[in-house]
């Protein structure tokens, strides 16, 4: 028998509690877009993989959340950690993923490129996590809707150049279309698709 | 409208004490275990096993003994218990045909290859009590015979098949999903998928009695039991990081096929039809029933007229389940004081109005 | 982590993993204290309950349906030698899980799978070969032949 290449990093040491504590910060992420929230701290994911994407993936996948990771993120440690501690299956068509992670450090994106959930079942869009340097610098994006009082402002590092124009469209494609998980080291804000763009400036 | 009555507090936790102390009966008669439970209550166990949906003895013996021997709380008790549990896989399916048989009998060949073996049954028993059991006899030693290690119990379904008189089952499609109502809601029509799911969790007395309704003329399928069949299969279950199907270990499975007749119709010859029944651990009645039910499920494939609550999709498949059942009924004795005060304002109405017009009238 | 492609050998480690699995604990725990008491194997996550959806085929050879569910435990251990094990077995049973983990972990290194063959899998194999042979004799003997009786005035 070959032996893994490396020894495997822990997850969650006790699954049932750390779990939930990152189930319960990604819900209020997602339900006060634009709050910055703590995840994954104790955790020590292989390199390339932020501790609280870790986190999320972790508290929310199993075997039946097909798994997309980018192609900076394919050939590293992140996919088997990912598979071994979640179960996910991996899938090379980001389409057929419930989640997504990608680095936007490294790479653009497009959201189109993901499932954006059929009229029947919205909720069958992907999830996408974005890895970026930081959530506090960086270009500044305000957004309206459901969750926030009167306005949310956000800053994220790393996002292409379109993001502005990718979000208005997917934002028009309601209620289908992508949700938007940024990450930076144990931390991270959600942007759901009910987030309206109202501004933004470099 | 449903409103929460505040207090009462103290009442409902000594009422669940009272109830700890009448479950515990008679402190002069020794405690039941939940192991008493599991080896010689073995058919309730199986059946809330079955219809809890969740193959665990000792949680299912548990849960009989908590539940004071009711099937349905049981049941409920441990579809609850289900539910703070991950998912790790699904199983491959199970080969029912690779079974180590317990119990094999058919009611259309008398003289099968494998033999018929009768097994552990309550069939050809008087019924008459046996006052034995009450004095706590030992049972007699069981007897043996030779067997061969390596036999195989042919399907009696495959006997007929080999001349093409009876249908074949739809091949199966590895990469077709397979519907799940533990996971997605019940949308109708349903597939044969989902509808054998819901009647291998659903209720065993309403089964029998769809069933029985159907050999009494509402939805006649002319049944045969083309086998009946009781004992282990080895459970797979695929593991991702591995890449490769793990045997996990076995289950006690019954399984039974019925075989109805089907006059043919502008397209298909005259041929015999299926209906498919499995359940958990020995649950023949159960397996039975549902076979004949699934059965009744397929009118419109067979161009049958759909007149009979047998063969009424919609209504067999939402009232089957028994906890939605009595959560639904046994959620009636609770609390409606807002309720029913706006009936009794909305009753007192209309008798005003009525006198009213009654005495414009006069 | 790419586990081994050879069909033999996975084939090999099923039928062992399969004898782990319904082994009693102390058919893996004894011989695994006696030959490998220093073997080291720790945790890749915690050992855990949990269920998996068994699934049957529409009339026993169709298409696949959702029977219901059971319960399963499951470990996956480490050696330091870097063979990793897994153990599911059937019910909520903490310690099987993580005995039948170490052992397929043992039985993945060539230089113990010798002695893994002989001194845990050897008996437990033996041990459920008797309960089955017992299992058909006893089954054998309600083994039953019908007659049909013809009716009718006409039987010759």
């Amino acid at each position: 028998m070959t032996l893994p290449a490396s020894p495997m990093p822990a997850g969650f040491s006790d699954p049932v509690f750390e779990g939930q504590a990152a189930f319960r910060a990604l819900m209020d992420a997602m339900v006060r877009p634009g709050l910055v929230v703590t995840a994954g701290a104790a955790l020590a994911p292989p390199a390339g993989l932020m501790p609280a994407a870790a986190a999320a993936i972790l508290a929310i996948c199993d075997f039946e959340t097909p798994l997309w990771l980018s192609p900076a993120l394919q050939g590293g440690a992140a996919g088997p950690y990912l598979r071994f501690h979640a179960g996910a299956p991996l899938v090379t068509d980001p389409a057929s993923a419930a989640f997504a992670v990608l680095d936007g450090r490294h790479e653009a994106f497009r959201l189109t490129d993901f499932a954006q959930g059929d009229a029947s079942y919205p909720d069958r869009s992907t999830t996408v996590l974005v890895q970026v340097a930081s959530l506090t610098a960086g270009k500044q994006i305000v957004v309206a809707g459901p969750g926030i009082a009167g306005i949310a402002e956000l800053r994220i590092e790393d996002l292409p150049d379109d993001f502005g124009a990718q979000w208005q469209a997917n934002r028009a494609a309601f209620p289908l279309g992508v949700d938007l998980i940024f990450v930076s080291g144990n931390q991270l804000v959600a942007l759901p698709r009910s987030a309206r763009l109202v501004g933004e400036a470099a | 409208m449903y409103v929460a009555v505040k207090g009462g507090e103290r009442a409902i936790d000594n009422a669940h004490k009272l109830l700890a102390d009448k479950r515990r009966g008679d402190r002069e008669v020794p405690e039941l275990s939940t192991a008493q439970i599991r080896e010689q209550l073995t058919l309730a166990v199986d059946r809330v096993m079955t219809e809890g949906s969740l193959y665990d003895r000792d949680l299912a013996a548990l849960a009989v003994k908590q539940a004071r021997g009711d099937m349905i709380e049981a049941i409920f008790l441990l579809r609850a218990y289900r539910t703070t549990l991950p998912r790790f896989g699904v199983s491959e399916p199970l080969e029912t045909a690779q079974m180590l048989v317990r119990r094999r009998i058919s009611a259309t060949y008398k003289d099968l290859p494998g033999g018929q073996v009768l097994g552990p049954t309550f069939d050809y028993t008087h019924r008459l009590l046996d006052f034995g059991l009450e004095s706590g006899s030992e049972p007699a030693a069981v007897a043996t015979a030779p067997a061969d290690p390596d036999a195989t119990m042919p399907r009696v379904t495959d006997i007929i098949a080999g001349e093409d008189l009876i249908e074949r089952n739809p091949p199966a499609d590895p990469a077709a999903p397979v519907g799940d109502l533990t996971r997605d809601p019940l949308n109708f029509p349903a597939g044969r998928d989902l509808r054998l799911q819901n009647l291998a969790r659903g209720d065993e007395g309403f089964l029998l009695a769809l069933a029985y309704s159907t050999q009494r003329g509402y939805g006649r399928t002319h049944p045969f039991v083309g086998e009946i069949r009781l004992g282990e299969v080895e459970v797979e279950m695929f593991v991702e990081d591995l890449g490769f199907a793990v045997p996990l270990g076995d289950i006690t499975v019954t399984e039974c096929q019925m075989v109805n007749q089907f006059k043919g119709s502008a397209t298909e010859p005259p041929r015999f039809t299926r209906g498919y029944g499995l359940g958990f651990g020995h649950c023949e009645r159960k397996a039975m029933s549902m076979a004949l039910v699934d059965r009744a499920l397929r009118a419109d494939e067979f161009d049958e007229e759909r007149k009979a609550p047998a063969q009424d999709e919609e209504f067999v498949l939402s009232h089957s389940d028994n906890v939605q059942a009595t959560g639904f009924v046994e959620h009636l004795k609770l609390p409606h004081y807002v309720d029913f005060q706006a009936e009794l304002a909305f009753i007192r109405q209309m008798r005003r109005e009525q006198t009213a017009a009654k005495e414009a009238a006069e | 982590m790419s586990e081994p492609a050879d069909p033999d050998l996975i084939e090999a480690r099923r039928r062992a993993m399969g004898l782990f699995a319904r082994a009693t604990e102390a058919e893996l725990r004894e011989p695994l204290q006696q030959h490998w008491p220093d073997h080291g194997a720790r945790d890749l996550k915690p050992v855990e309950a949990g269920l998996v959806m068994l699934r049957g085929r529409t009339g026993g050879d169709g298409a696949a349906f959702n029977l219901g569910e059971a319960s399963v435990t499951r470990a996956v251990v480490e050696l330091p030698t870097g063979e990793r094990g897994f153990g599911h077995v059937l019910g909520r049973h903490p310690a099987r899980a993580r005995l039948a983990a170490v052992a397929d972990a043992l039985w993945q290194s060539e230089a113990a799978r010798t002695l893994v063959q002989a001194a845990i899998l050897s008996p437990i194999a033996t041990r459920l070969s008797a309960e089955k042979g017992r299992h058909q004799t006893e089954t054998a003997a309600t083994r039953v032949d019908f007659f049909t009786m013809v009716r009718g005035e006409d039987a010759a």
